[in-house]
């Protein structure tokens, strides 16, 4: 059989896995549960299997570009849609984590889950099959289609299976999440509609195909107001700084396995597309607007890192901690340096890792002790055996401590930006001084410090230790070898930089741009 | 076997791994043995590898391990890869030899303590780090360890963590040291950009064919990297985390200020002194930096109570004395004086320690005295150590710092070796202070106050004697061996006098016979004086730091926690509930009209109607 | 016929279309006025009917068809939504126990 079979396999089981689950519950309520797992063991297996027998060094832009799978079915032919997908080195990367943190949220899941658990269950794996299929779709009508499918599941997982708190009910997480993503939804597909009526009056051809897209000529406003169209949906979704207020409400109130995907992997579908859209597509328009873009990224790294100092929410001050970070991500695609991309490739992973077990940590520590505020706890050290150096390991890393892939990224994309634009670098790198202040209050408000009370906790227990241990060795893999990640995505990293270095040379690029 | 040279790290390493995943279930039998085996092997190895390295001395004087490839993107290619040469063989055998002994005695020290192997478990990551920091070949693998000891200071500092002060000091020490670190950071983003490699040996080597003497570029790496060391040696302007890190256990304050930690800060100048070379308005900071701070915090130290902050602004004080000699160009007089340093310090700090384990926890030294009998081991630590720490012969202080202001003075930098002589003075002061206070006199602190102090007990046990007498005998020894060291660029030639050579000694004598009436025979005159008017003003100037930590505390801690708190409920979110809240009105002004009476209905359809046939009409 | 067709020739369009205007008025203002759903149900009658008078008077006027087919037309919805009203209006009868319309008002947003 083709090979190509693997990508469409790659979004079927996870939709079929989650008919599975549904169906399911009626037969056992346990037997949901083990279904997700051996769907996205599966999604990870073929993931894994794609990585070791694949070869990457291909460039996927310019005219002899090519794709390491290609598969392309038929769809609306009329209008020149098909179901394209293919896979590159950055996809495969970002396929892979899906089908890892695939394997973590339903592991975190596992007892948390009470009510209607098959209906969870097939949320998850349709959220799943949606994320993967936004990295794999290079088509733009299935692209925008993958888009909105992943939105209506983690809608469910957050209106159903949610947290109330205090004076905020859950559905207005629900809405608040929808509406933001929605709207800005709606930017990308008008954007991707008007390019796609430019190329026709062009060459007079209907497509949403990607490669074809590619070199579409149109005007400098006409290419500026597109890229701006994907940069409104992506720069909601990623979340950056005047419009990540989504996200704190929507951690806030998801349970574990929707903070995780949400933090692990949804926040990486608008990196990988401003990467794939916006500074591939629009290398020119993207150059201009470079400063604003790195600048905004700058607010978040340090807007994010006073907000999330100042939460009396542990899940609030991961959430805020994640904006801190996508700002990083933000200033390194924009930079648009190798390194700096290179940078942006693990900063994702390793974010995606370590922000997906701070958000388990909190969820374990809510089912130990029905709490997130961290003025009920304190002195956790002792009172929760196991728990809290696995939790300081993983604030080290959101720190940035050498050793831990964050390290690398956020020290690659810091480096990368350095060569464009030195203030943005020097002003950004304060955000490594202000990360140490929010991982170490989240220590100390919730580990350190006296114990107000007797009360002991259960320690981890075997599926929690799994867990763990799991996201640990995958961070320090990022951190101590990350060459097997780099390699991986270097040649679409620097297909990209050199296509945007291109645009970058018609734009003195000093913080300001001119022309 | 310099091919083992991986091992020296990679022992430590394993023992932090072993007892990080025993989860404390280790006795405290079990925990000792691999906390303390894992240094004392990691101490044969070394000893093992420099005894190949001076017997078979490598071509070019040095030896490059390459481990693998740490990361690979266009243009930047860092190894993880260790050097063995002069500089990090004696950092290496520093490092491994007072670590090993401070952990040793800290078996001794900390038994019965709850996290017993949490303890020893970041004993060993620190030294892991501290190694990583001296042997890579790279300035990022430097980074890295850079960063897992300001880690470990962290953990360390705040061991006892119920206590929320020593977690607040600990907090500092990371941060303020981050600062540098971020400095440190930017000066490695600036070199590769500009040179494209981290090796340090490259670096050293494409500096000055890119680079003028004196350029603009050379200079901003420069401060930048002296910035990045002022965080983790405490110097001037990011000295205040160091006094309060007092807060850890005393084998940690040990292992902090002799053998890592402070120390890095000066091996990082001295590693990269091409780069110095190349700026010399970099490296005159330097001196400045150091000058400032020796004699700053040898006026600290001469007011405080606390035995353990003396030692503390006295460590600022020597590392002083080192950036002296790193911005004068006495690249071997620092690195003379960072050993011997790391000699007496360790040794004075185990003492403090098994002094105030005697005492019962006191550290106060107003509520000692008299001890003498009572602790001779101690004593003794106090006095070799605090003759190396004034400098008088045959304590090794007095031959490194002797050959710091003979090259000061010979450089030319006259005022520098003013300062430097007068520091010598003020040391020899409040060392002659301290241990007069605790030692001579009648003891003063019998009665328990606050839960400390009460009769002295004498220290027993071979883990407390063994390191205490091994540091006694290399403080003693440390002059003549380091004479013989030489591994950097040449010191600075000229002329020194005869008489002012003489003269540090001589000051330090003078400060310690005074200080036998000022402290012993007439305290209350001393007591008198410091107690009301312009004595007392100074007094308490001197006793918080010269107001340092009020500075930074106005300057940067309230104006973060205003922005934080201001910002708690996200003024943007604000802004968003508001567009919100206008929609929600907009709402209600509609819903008011729906009143749900047919009635009404019908009524605004048919005055809507007729309203347009009006407008129709009329138009 | 003739003389018939002469008397309707003979009203002007003007007084045709005040009475239908008048009827129509006198039902609106039923509609408003009585809360009796039958009320109600004979005022909209009133009101189709004049409706369909307008339509008459006009084709009359115009001496076209189309006003008079109208007409059969609205007669045949009237047929129709009068069987389905009354029907509505016996399940509401039921409901209410009576046939006020505000205590039927269900619709308050």
């Amino acid at each position: 059989m083709d090979p190509a079979w693997i990508l469409g396999a790659l979004i079927i089981i996870p939709l079929v896995g989650g008919l599975a689950c549904w169906g399911s519950e009626y037969v056992n309520p346990h037997l949901p549960r083990w279904i997700g797992l051996t769907t996205m063991t599966i999604v990870l297996a073929l993931g894994l299997y794609l990585w070791f027998t694949g070869d990457f060094s291909f460039t996927i832009l310019g005219p002899d570009h090519r794709w390491g799978l290609e598969l392309d079915v038929p769809w609306i032919p009329r209008f020149g849609i098909s179901f394209h997908l293919g896979l590159d080195g950055l996809s495969l990367l970002l396929t892979v984590l899906s089908g890892f943190i695939g394997i973590v949220s339903v592991a975190c899941s596992w007892s948390e889950m009470h009510r209607k658990v098959g209906f969870y269950y097939m949320n998850l794996m349709w959220n799943f099959a949606g994320i993967i299929g936004v990295f794999l779709a290079i088509d733009l009508f299935l692209f925008f289609f993958f888009w909105e499918l992943m939105l209506v599941p983690m809608f469910f997982l957050i209106a159903l299976w949610g947290h109330d708190e205090p004076g905020q009910a859950r559905t207005y997480a629900a809405m608040k999440f929808f509406i933001y993503t929605q709207a800005s939804g709606l930017l990308m597909f008008v954007a991707i509609l008007a390019l796609v009526f430019i190329h026709h009056r062009a060459t007079g051809v209907f497509t949403f195909d990607y490669n074809k897209l590619l070199g579409t000529p149109m005007s400098a406003t006409a290419a500026m107001l597109i890229m701006l169209g994907f940069f409104g949906a992506f720069m909601v979704k990623l979340p950056t700084m005047p419009f990540h207020v989504w996200l704190p409400d929507a951690h806030g109130q998801a349970p574990t396995a929707g903070s995780v995907i949400l933090a692990g992997l949804m926040l990486k579908t608008a990196a990988y597309g401003l990467i794939r859209f916006c500074v591939s597509m629009f290398p020119e328009a993207a150059a201009h607007f470079a400063p604003i873009a790195m600048w905004l990224g700058v607010a978040g790294i340090l807007w994010g890192a006073a907000m999330s100092f100042s939460q009396h929410n542990m899940k609030r001050l991961v959430a805020y901690m994640s904006v801190s970070h996508m700002g990083f991500i933000m200033m390194g695609v924009f930079a648009g340096t190798a390194i700096a991309l290179q940078g942006v490739m693990i900063t994702m992973l390793s974010h995606g890792v370590s922000s997906s077990a701070l958000f388990i940590i909190t969820g374990q520590i809510y089912e130990r002790m029905h709490t997130r505020d961290f003025r009920q706890m304190s002195g956790l050290w002792t009172r929760m055996p196991g728990l809290p150096p696995v939790a300081l390991f993983f604030a080290m890393a959101s720190l940035g401590l050498p050793g831990m892939g964050n390290f690398v990224g956020e020290f690659l994309i810091l480096l990368g930006t350095l060569k464009v634009s030195v203030p943005i670098a020097v002003v950004a790198s304060l955000g490594l001084i202000t990360a140490i202040c929010y991982s170490l209050i989240y220590m100390q408000r919730a580990y350190y410090g006296p114990a107000p009370d007797k009360r002991r906790f259960p320690g981890l227990n075997r599926r929690e230790i799994a867990t763990m241990a799991s996201l640990i060795a995958v961070l320090l893999w990022l951190g101590i070898h990350p060459n097997n990640f780099l390699h991986t995505s270097a040649a679409t990293m620097t297909a990209v930089s050199q296509n945007y270095a291109h645009a970058q040379e018609g734009t003195t690029f000093n913080g300001v741009a001119s022309r | 076997m310099l091919d083992l040279l991986f091992l020296v790290f990679l022992f430590p390493l394993a023992g932090f791994f072993i007892l990080a995943m025993s989860g404390g279930r280790f006795s405290e039998r079990t925990a000792s043995i691999i906390g303390v085996g894992a240094p004392l092997l990691a101490v044969i190895v070394t000893i093992l590898v420099g005894y190949s390295f001076f017997t078979t001395i490598p071509t070019g004087g040095a030896y490059t391990q390459f481990l693998w490839n740490w990361i690979d993107v266009p243009g930047f290619h860092p190894d993880f890869a260790l050097r063995l040469d002069g500089l990090s063989m004696t950092m290496i055998s520093v490092v491994t030899g007072v670590s090993f002994l401070i952990i040793l005695f800290s078996v001794w020290y900390m038994h019965g303590e709850e996290g017993f192997s949490r303890f020893f478990a970041y004993m060993n990551l620190f030294v892991t780090s501290m190694l990583f920091l001296v042997l890579a070949n790279n300035l990022l693998f430097t980074y890295f360890g850079w960063e897992g000891v300001g880690l470990c200071s962290y953990l360390l500092i705040g061991f006892l963590y119920k206590d929320p002060a020593n977690c607040a000091a600990a907090r500092k020490a990371f941060l303020v040291t981050r600062i540098g670190d971020v400095a440190f950071a930017i000066a490695m983003w600036l070199i590769v950009r500009e040179l494209g490699t981290l090796n340090i040996q490259e670096i050293m080597r494409l500096a000055p064919e890119h680079w003028a003497v004196g350029s603009g570029i050379a200079t901003a790496v420069a401060l930048l990297l002296l910035l990045g060391a002022c965080g983790k040696s405490a110097q001037f302007p990011l000295q205040t985390w160091l006094p309060d890190a007092m807060a850890g256990p005393t084998p940690v304050s040990a292992l902090l200020h002799a053998a890592t930690m402070v120390t890095a800060g000066v091996y990082l100048i001295a590693r990269t002194n091409g780069l110095f070379l190349l700026a010399p308005l970099g490296q005159e900071a330097v001196g400045v930096v150091g000058t400032i701070t020796l004699v700053v915090a040898g006026f600290c130290a001469l007011s405080q109570t606390d035995v353990k902050r003396v030692l503390a602004y006295s460590t600022m004080s020597q590392i002083g004395y080192m950036f002296l000699a790193l911005g004068v160009g006495a690249w071997s007089g620092a690195i003379f004086h960072l050993m011997s340093h790391a000699f007496f310090k360790a040794l004075l700090f185990l003492s403090s320690g098994s002094l105030i384990l005697a005492c019962h926890h006191e550290q106060n030294m107003f509520r000692m005295g008299g001890l003498w009998k009572k602790l001779p081991v101690t004593f003794a630590g106090f006095v070799i150590g605090g003759l190396g720490l004034a400098a008088i012969p045959p304590g090794d202080g007095y031959f490194s710092k002797d050959l710091i202001m003979a090259d000061a003075f010979k450089s030319g930098h006259y005022v520098m070796w003013g300062f430097a002589v007068f520091g010598a003075f003020l040391t020899a002061v409040y060392t002659a202070r301290m241990i007069f206070l605790t030692f001579f006199g009648e003891y003063r602190g019998s009665e328990p106050h606050h839960g400390h102090g009460g009769p002295a007990t004498t220290p027993r046990g071979w883990t407390h004697h063994v390191p205490l007498v091994a540091l006694m005998i290399a403080t003693l020894l440390g002059g003549w061996f380091g004479m013989h060291i030489s591994m950097l660029p040449a010191s600075p030639a000229g002329e020194q006098p005869e008489i002012l050579e003489k003269l540090p000694l001589i000051l330090a004598v003078i400060g310690v016979i005074i200080c036998w009436p000022l402290f012993v025979t007439h305290r209350e005159f001393t007591a008198r004086f410091t107690r009301r008017g312009l004595g007392n003003q100074i007094r308490l100037v001197w006793f918080h730091a010269m107001g340092f930590d009020w500075l930074w505390d106005h300057v940067l801690v309230k104006p973060w926690y205003l922005i934080a708190g201001f910002g708690r409920r996200d003024f943007i979110d604000q802004i968003d509930r508001a567009i919100e809240r206008v929609f929600l009105g907009w709402n209600k002004v509609f819903t008011w009209s729906e009143t749900g009476h047919l009635r009404w209905y019908a009524a605004s359809v048919g005055v809507g109607a007729v309203l347009i046939l009006a407008a129709i009409i009329y138009s | 016929m003739n003389s018939a067709e002469a008397l309707i020739g003979t009203i002007p369009l003007s007084q045709g279309l005040m009475v239908a205007g008048i009827l129509f008025a006198l039902g609106l203002a039923g509609i408003l006025i009585r809360r009796n759903l039958i009320y109600t149900l004979m005022c909209i009658e009133i009101m189709m009917n004049s409706a369909g008078l307008a339509f008459v008077v006009g084709a009359s006027r115009w001496q076209q068809p189309d006003g008079q087919v109208m007409y059969l037309m609205i007669l045949a919805l009237a047929a129709a939504e009068t069987s389905i009203a009354l029907a509505l209006v016996l399940q509401l009868y039921r409901r209410f126990r009576g046939l006020d319309i505000d205590a039927a008002s269900r619709m308050k947003g």
